[in-house]
């Protein structure tokens, strides 16, 4: 890597430097479809759901709507139902992402480790992530329902317990029940980077710690969850962004319900925006959740340019 | 390295807990999808059917269509589904390719930067985008279309697309380009002759990253369309559930078909999933 990447840098330069404005233009030429395609659908509702958080929109006909200013975002933060969704999406965001981490690297070591037949293994753990999400909601919610669900069931038959739960009947284990369907879909991703860093470490590492007789817990501890941090650090921004735009599965396990209990940021924004007509407050609240998502892309991107400068030079 | 036999015998064990956990759930989706409704609604669960059934898969195919016949509409929102997702597909993916070119391979101003903005396009929520982007194809009579959706859906796959095969671009040789130019090719002749072919593999991982993409979303199409016209598949699901939650049976056989062709597509491209993935970008 090194020795091209001495050999090339000198020549990429001097080319930089004699066909300049012919090979812009030819980059502008090769990006234009991208920026008509991209920036013609996006640039207009961006700007525009601006404006219309300034508005008390409350219908989707044009026409005129009195200007509000700030106001429908001062009026989030005097929402009490806010806080709830808030706390809700947090609870979501902070648990199935940790959850999703920790078996993550388990299943990732797990086919890591010399097995048979390991591409059999490693193409079953595809198969979650494959399935729509959708019909990973509407799936989980068959195996929950309280009368005739194969969780209830199955408790059942293993003698566990015969008295049938409402799994999705009351607001906290709803909760937590649609956090376990969304760890069974989502660990793969985890697994898939967490696999990635593990074949960048090499082996030898691991001979001359056994050498030095570390156990495979200390070997653990201190050489593979290290080198794994940037893998670790990446999944973990990208989950946590998922997460806190979560909406699709609680739509179709829950509705929300109960009692508003499953009703998350993005939720909550699309019940306010699409069944209380009320565009301007719906809005003002996307506003609040592309910066939110933002923050995290921020710093995403920046530990993303650093792994590509350290992987170029 | 040698291992000792309790410690194969360990991880054995482990791999088949693990494949245990992920096929039950599908196991149960397919053996509800065959199950008669009376199986499925009995006071003991039925873990196979006495009479397996493929009533509802053939409901689905042949059913005639229109109004309240919900075999029918899950036909025609799979085959909205197709349109959409492969339309998107191929848009994206010619636009992206030429623009991942240029991120790859060409130098100019503010090149990082636009690569980041296009990347930060991908991350929007689409909850950011819906309500403006639902008043618009109002006005434009979009709503309740296919178009609309195709173009909807382009403009959050194309980042994707560019991200991942400017990628792709990177890993092949650099003096491909200049031998070729070498030869009497233009710049774009170089690019077309030369390196679209052997970035054919990319072209190929990146396509079925960006069928998944279309194929799964939710938001957009469960606002902007409201018939069989324009309705995909994960909608009609959606809405399915909500109304008749314990007739799961047919709910099951949909969720069987919309889940085979990204199943199929993840299989088959399984070994490049992890590459294209970690090179930066993430489906879901």
């Amino acid at each position: 890597m090194s020795a091209t990447g001495v050999a090339t840098a000198p020549r990429k330069k001097r080319r930089a430097r004699v066909g300049g404005k012919g090979e812009a233009r030819f980059a502008f030429l090769l990006l234009l479809p991208a920026i008509l395609v991209v920036f013609g659908v996006v640039l207009y509702p961006v700007a525009r759901t601006f404006v219309i958080s300034l508005f008390a929109v409350d219908s989707p006909l044009p026409g005129f709507y009195p200007f509000v200013g700030l106001s429908n975002y001062t009026r989030v933060f005097h929402d009490p139902a806010f806080y709830g969704v808030l706390r809700n999406t947090l609870y979501f965001t902070l648990v199935s992402t940790g959850a999703e981490l920790v078996l993550g690297i388990a299943v990732a070591l797990l086919l890591n480790a010399p097995l048979r037949a390991r591409w059999f293994w490693r193409s079953l753990v595809v198969l979650p992530w494959a399935l729509p999400t959708i019909v990973n909601g509407a799936l989980w919610r068959w195996i929950y329902n309280g009368q005739y669900g194969a969780l209830n069931g199955l408790l059942d038959a293993l003698h566990v317990s015969s008295t049938p739960v409402q799994w999705l009947g009351s607001p906290f284990l709803a909760l937590n029940m649609v956090i376990v369907a969304d760890v069974w879909k989502n660990t793969s991703i985890v697994v898939f980077f967490i696999l990635a860093g593990l074949q960048t470490i090499p082996t030898d590492l691991y001979e001359s710690a056994r050498i030095d007789g570390a156990s495979a817990w200390a070997a653990f501890w201190r050489l593979t969850l290290p080198l794994l941090a940037p893998s670790i650090a990446v999944v973990l921004i990208l989950r946590t962004i998922e997460a806190f735009k979560v909406f699709d599965i609680i739509y179709v396990m829950t509705g929300g319900g109960p009692a508003s209990g499953t009703q998350t940021v993005a939720f909550y924004t699309y019940l306010q925006a699409f069944s209380n007509q009320l565009f301007g407050y719906g809005a003002a609240l996307a506003y609040l959740i592309v910066l939110a998502v933002f923050a995290l892309a921020m710093v995403y991107l920046r530990m993303l340019r650093q792994g590509q400068m350290s992987g170029v030079e | 390295m040698r291992h000792s036999r309790s410690y194969m015998i360990a991880i054995h064990v482990a791999a088949i807990v693990m494949a245990v956990v992920i096929l039950l759930p599908f196991a149960w989706l397919i053996i509800s999808s065959i199950s008669p409704a009376t199986d499925l609604v009995s006071a003991h669960v039925h873990w196979w059917p006495a009479h397996p059934t493929l009533s509802r898969y053939k409901a689905v195919f042949s059913s005639s269509g229109g109004g309240d016949n919900v075999a029918a509409n899950f036909r025609l929102a799979m085959i909205n589904s197709l349109i959409v997702a492969g339309a998107t597909t191929l848009i994206s993916l010619t636009v992206g390719a030429l623009g991942g070119y240029s991120f790859a391979r060409l130098r100019f101003r503010m090149r990082r930067t636009s690569l980041f903005t296009f990347l930060a396009v991908y991350m929007l929520p689409p909850i950011a985008l819906v309500i403006p982007l639902y008043l618009a194809l109002a006005n434009l009579h979009l709503l309740d279309s296919k178009i609309g959706l195709i173009l909807t859906y382009c403009s959050i796959v194309t980042p994707f697309c560019i991200w991942t095969m400017s990628n792709y671009y990177l890993s092949l040789p650099a003096d491909l380009e200049e031998a070729a130019r070498v030869d009497g090719c233009s710049r774009l002749g170089a690019l077309v002759r030369v390196i679209l072919p052997l970035a054919a593999p990319g072209l190929l991982t990146t396509a079925m990253f960006g069928f998944l993409l279309a194929w799964d979303e939710f938001l957009f199409a469960l606002i902007f369309t409201s018939t069989s016209n324009a309705k995909t598949i994960p909608v009609a699901i959606a809405e399915f559930t909500g109304k008749y939650s314990s007739d799961f049976g047919l709910i099951a056989a949909g969720g069987v078909l919309a889940a085979i062709p990204p199943v199929i597509l993840a299989v088959l491209f399984q070994r490049f999933i992890v590459g294209g993935l970690t090179s930066g970008a993430v489906k879901g």
